[in-house]
């Protein structure tokens, strides 16, 4: 009864002027399969999808449905074949209704083109009756968190009937937990006759779900590969060379507390509380790392300790002395080192050269400038031995920071940042969007500063990143610190304080979820690489 | 009115926690705005029109001639009905402080509740202390109503192009060149349809540049906008001059469209003349208004133009075009601005003259705003601009200790008052004025 179907892309090609994209890409989904595309952020697979999705013409190369081509001239066209999309950036207008949203575009009326929104809201509870979404079809979309909103999505597709659906990187805002009901999800809706499309990086669960993994390398397809594979396997063919996955790290030896924060609570302009009375201490030789959710208000406490936050409260002092209150410079000059969360808005100035890039904190002090005058040879002189240093592939010394990938941008604003003497770093989002090979060499770099003895605070939103350098994990949600545990915190435990839940009900409710011992709370299960989570 | 909870200062941790705490509770906090805004008012209105009112009674005539039931005029004592009403608007605020005090926002009502006491209380004080004390209540009224029709129909153009997206600065250009075009196209064909329905394509024509350059050319909106509007006040004044003053006989002496009486209806006390004695475009207006309501809340076409105007890209994703959306919108905007210029040239002058529409285009945008991007609250607001507008004319008239020069600022007053202090962070459409590209 369920019309299945099957995809084919053929020889797709993009080309974005001189940038080639995707190049000739073949991949088959098979009916009722969830085909997996691995690949690296920047590897082409979210164009890929874009084109299938008629977002994006193809430069070259054929779409073909049960073996018959066909071409979209829109997303309309898409849909009405039955390929439906739910993008990493969700598409949907956050003012309006879930039952606003789910019509739009295909829209229930009455005579005269009046909406009725009756009808939409009934297969609204179809469908969340059916997969136990749990979705109030009148909620404001803004009012619902991340994971519903991703159910919103997936609903949507579901009302126009699609029998293909594409997820781009679903996992990427969510909790561990909602990772795991959203893998329950794509099973469901797989034994119920749709294919899914996954595009993932992140290997674990790749393997979880996958029935087929095509893996994408530079806008090529490198090979398939069975879920079962081992993860260095696949890694490596992500990468393309071996990669190391595990990150050697002596344990920490801490010395004496040198940062502390108090109280600290960040007010946003609307009032609500983004950092609500945090405090914690790192000591000098230790990596204390920041997990949670994006937007639990991570960027606000980085920013506040920076001095770029207006509206603060509380204290937080480094070597005895108060940071609040005082300017960026003067909190720079107090010996932080700061890798901001998005390097091409905060880090870097992308039309200005690498080697002025790596001079932007220093460029007023000697040996860079003497009175009103700059020395260029001194800046370039710099640049090279750091370029080299850092292996920051790049063209030249002068070539603009905005040409360079992810990876190298990140090892210049590295570069600059651990080139003074410090007395604390603080890396937001050290990796995001960094290609795997670039991920190990920062993640030493970092293990390296910490073993020179400077307290190191790592904020991710990579519960892989977070588990593979903490020495001590703190979790944020919604402003407030859920604790702070040891490393080696099973990822479950993690996943349950994401949500807000306290270090002790997590471990308790974990306990009784997988009926382990109560051995502690801290069991050490096997980390990201150990293998399958089914 | 900030407090110490909202600025807390740095290193001073221990002092404010409690108050923050309260906020941390809502996601939008109550604010001290409103509450402080409208205490400041009510004691401005108590010392003004209250405590220094002369003791004289100010009149005012409830029906004209015309209406089937005679209501005896209106006499109140400026000095009471100044304290009484100004002793009300404090109540108001007090109520308003009450409710910040529990952490609950101000409802709409006790604001526009206190709009209408406060402008009573203007009303009692200023016709008090007139020469002659004494004005017609529905005349005033039904003349705000006439006054406001071109802004209505300007902000009702505006809603239309920013639900959609595109910030529309040349209401103005468009309210001028309809004027113009339907001035000089009913004198030509001696027939005023003819020449209302040419203003609605003048204002559409204005408004598919505006979409061309704002859309296909993505030219900043701002800025399109405003040249828009030069462009129409150098053409129109250029072809005045040296056209229609040329042989005013044939060029500027446009047939009017007549004022359309109901007859029975058009007799009832204040709200006949309004709704049932209006000219074919006052009642296209109300007409307008309705059906732009009706149509952007509860049709198809509505939920994928608020879409457009939202998350662009999330409507297209749906397959639903958004720069076409955007520019048949912006044109329809730009016909029902041109069909309120008409208004100017047909109905409330018989004749074009330079600059006819006198900025009645920004207001209108103003209109549109404090109105919340809302086509019935945009009417209400233009009703509230076009009340002021003639209030500061019979006022004038009827001579008040207050200088001319005062009361002509009143209308312009009110805007920035309505706009700045009362509509605080209102939300328009968050993809205004910015443009859409794929991909």
């Amino acid at each position: 009864m369920v019309r299945v179907l099957k995809l084919e892309l053929r020889g797709i090609t993009k080309r974005f002027g001189s940038l080639l994209a995707n190049d000739h890409i073949d991949v088959v989904v098979e009916p009722g399969q969830i085909h997996c595309l691995l690949g690296e952020n920047g590897a082409g697979k979210s164009t890929l999808m874009n084109v299938l999705y008629g977002l994006y013409d193809p430069t070259e190369g054929q779409i073909l449905i049960d073996d018959a081509p066909v071409s979209f001239r829109g997303p309309g066209d898409a849909m009405a074949a039955g390929i439906g999309m739910v993008h990493q950036h969700f598409m949907l207008v956050p003012v309006f209704t879930v039952a606003e949203n789910v019509a739009l575009g295909a829209e229930s009326t009455k005579a005269g083109g009046f909406l009725n929104l009756e009808d939409t809201r009934r297969k609204i509870r179809e469908i969340s009756d059916k997969y136990g979404f749990d979705v109030d079809p009148d909620a404001l979309v803004e009012d619902l968190p991340v994971g519903v909103q991703q159910r919103v999505e997936i609903i949507k597709a579901l009302v126009r009937n699609a029998k293909v659906l594409i997820l781009d990187e679903p996992t990427a805002v969510l909790t561990p937990q909602e990772t795991d009901e959203l893998l329950d999800i794509m099973r469901q809706l797989k034994s119920n006759g749709t294919s899914i499309v996954f595009i993932s990086h992140k290997l674990r669960e790749v393997k979880a779900v996958s029935d087929t993994i095509t893996v994408i390398r530079r806008g090529k397809v490198v090979g398939t590969a069975d879920p079962s594979a081992a993860t260095t396997e696949l890694a490596s063919m992500m990468v393309g060379r071996a990669v190391n996955l595990t990150l050697d790290k002596a344990p920490a030896q801490p010395q004496e507390t040198t940062f502390q924060v108090r109280d600290l609570t960040v007010i946003a302009p609307n009032g609500t509380h983004t950092v609500d009375g945090i405090s914690f201490d790192i000591a000098r030789g230790e990596i204390l790392a920041i997990a949670g959710v994006q937007g639990n208000g991570q960027t606000e406490l980085t920013e506040a300790i920076l001095g770029l936050q207006d509206r603060v409260a509380g204290s937080v002092t480094l070597d005895g002395k108060e940071l609040l209150g005082r300017s960026v410079k003067e909190v720079l000059h107090a010996g932080v080192g700061f890798v901001p969360e998005d390097r091409k808005v905060d880090g870097l100035v992308g039309t200005f050269s690498v080697a002025e890039n790596l001079v932007l904190d220093l460029y007023d002090k000697a040996p860079f400038a003497k009175g009103i005058s700059m020395s260029p040879a001194k800046v370039l002189e710099n640049a090279n031995s750091r370029i080299k240093e850092f292996d920051v592939r790049t063209p030249a010394a002068g070539a603009a920071a905005g040409t360079l990938s992810g990876g190298n941008q990140q090892k210049v604003v590295m570069a600059r940042e651990l080139s003074r003497p410090l007395r604390l770093f603080i890396a937001s989002q050290p990796t995001r969007g960094v290609d795997v090979g670039s991920i190990e060499f920062l993640h030493r770099r970092i293990v390296a500063e910490r073993d020179q003895g400077t307290p190191v605070m790592i904020i991710s939103t990579e519960l892989d990143e977070v588990m593979e350098l903490a020495d001590r994990i703190a979790v944020l949600y919604k402003g407030k610190l859920v604790g702070i545990v040891p490393a080696g915190t099973g990822r479950d435990v993690l996943g349950l304080m994401m949500a807000g839940i306290s270090p002790e009900d997590a471990a308790h409710a974990d306990n009784t979820r997988t009926g382990a011992a109560p051995s502690g709370s801290a069991t050490s299960t096997a980390t990201a690489e150990g293998g399958d989570h089914a | 009115m900030s407090t110490t909870a909202t600025s807390p200062l740095p290193g001073t941790p221990q002092e404010p926690t409690e108050a923050l705490e309260l906020q941390a509770t809502s996601a939008k906090p109550v604010t001290w705005k409103i509450p402080v805004l409208l205490g400041a008012l009510g004691i401005v209105a108590l010392v003004f029109f209250g405590l220094m009112a002369p003791n004289q009674a100010a009149t005012f005539g409830i029906s004209t001639g015309s209406d089937f039931f005679q209501l005896p005029a209106l006499q109140i004592n400026a000095l009471a009905g100044g304290i009484v009403l100004s002793v009300l608007m404090l109540g108001l605020a007090a109520y308003s402080v009450y409710l910040k005090t529990k952490d609950r926002p101000t409802p709409a009502w006790v604001v526009v509740a206190f709009i209408v006491l406060f402008a009573a209380a203007f009303l009692v004080w200023v016709v008090g202390g007139a020469r002659t004390p004494s004005i017609s209540l529905a005349g005033l009224i039904a003349g705000s109503v006439t006054l406001a029709v071109p802004l209505v129909f300007g902000s009702l153009s505006g809603v239309l192009c920013e639900r959609v997206g595109v910030v529309n600065i040349a209401i103005e250009g468009q309210l001028l060149g309809g004027a113009f075009t339907a001035a000089i196209v009913a004198s030509i064909t001696q027939n005023a349809f003819v020449g209302l329905l040419a203003a609605a394509l003048a204002g559409a024509l204005v408004s598919m540049v505006l979409a061309l350059f704002s859309i296909k050319y993505l030219v900043n909106q701002i800025i399109v906008g405003v040249v828009l509007n030069v462009l129409v006040s150098g053409v129109t004044g250029f072809l005045f001059s040296t056209v229609m003053q040329e042989d005013s006989a044939r060029f500027n002496s446009p047939p009017g469209l007549g004022i359309i009486d109901i007859p029975l209806l058009s007799s009832i006390p204040i709200i006949g003349p309004i709704l049932f004695k209006q000219s074919l475009v006052g009642y296209l207006m109300y007409i307008a208004v309705a059906v732009v309501w009706v149509g952007l809340f509860k049709t198809k076409w509505g939920l994928r133009v608020r879409a457009v105007g939202e998350h662009p890209q999330a409507a297209d994703t749906m397959g639903i075009k958004v720069n076409a959306t955007r520019f048949w919108n912006v044109t329809l905007g730009g016909a029902i601005a041109g069909i309120g210029g008409s208004f100017f040239t047909l109905v409330a002058i018989d004749s074009f003259t330079k600059e006819i529409s006198g900025g009645r285009g920004f207001i209108a945008l103003a209109a549109l705003i404090f109105g919340r991007w809302n086509p019935i609250g945009a009417f209400f607001a233009a009703l509230l601009f076009g009340f002021a507008d003639n209030l500061q004319s019979i006022v004038t008239i009827i001579g008040t200790p207050v200088p001319s020069q005062f009361m002509a600022m009143l209308p312009y007053v009110v805007t920035v008052l309505a706009v700045a202090g009362l509509v605080g962070k209102s939300r328009g459409p968050a993809a205004s004025g910015i443009p859409y590209v794929k991909g």
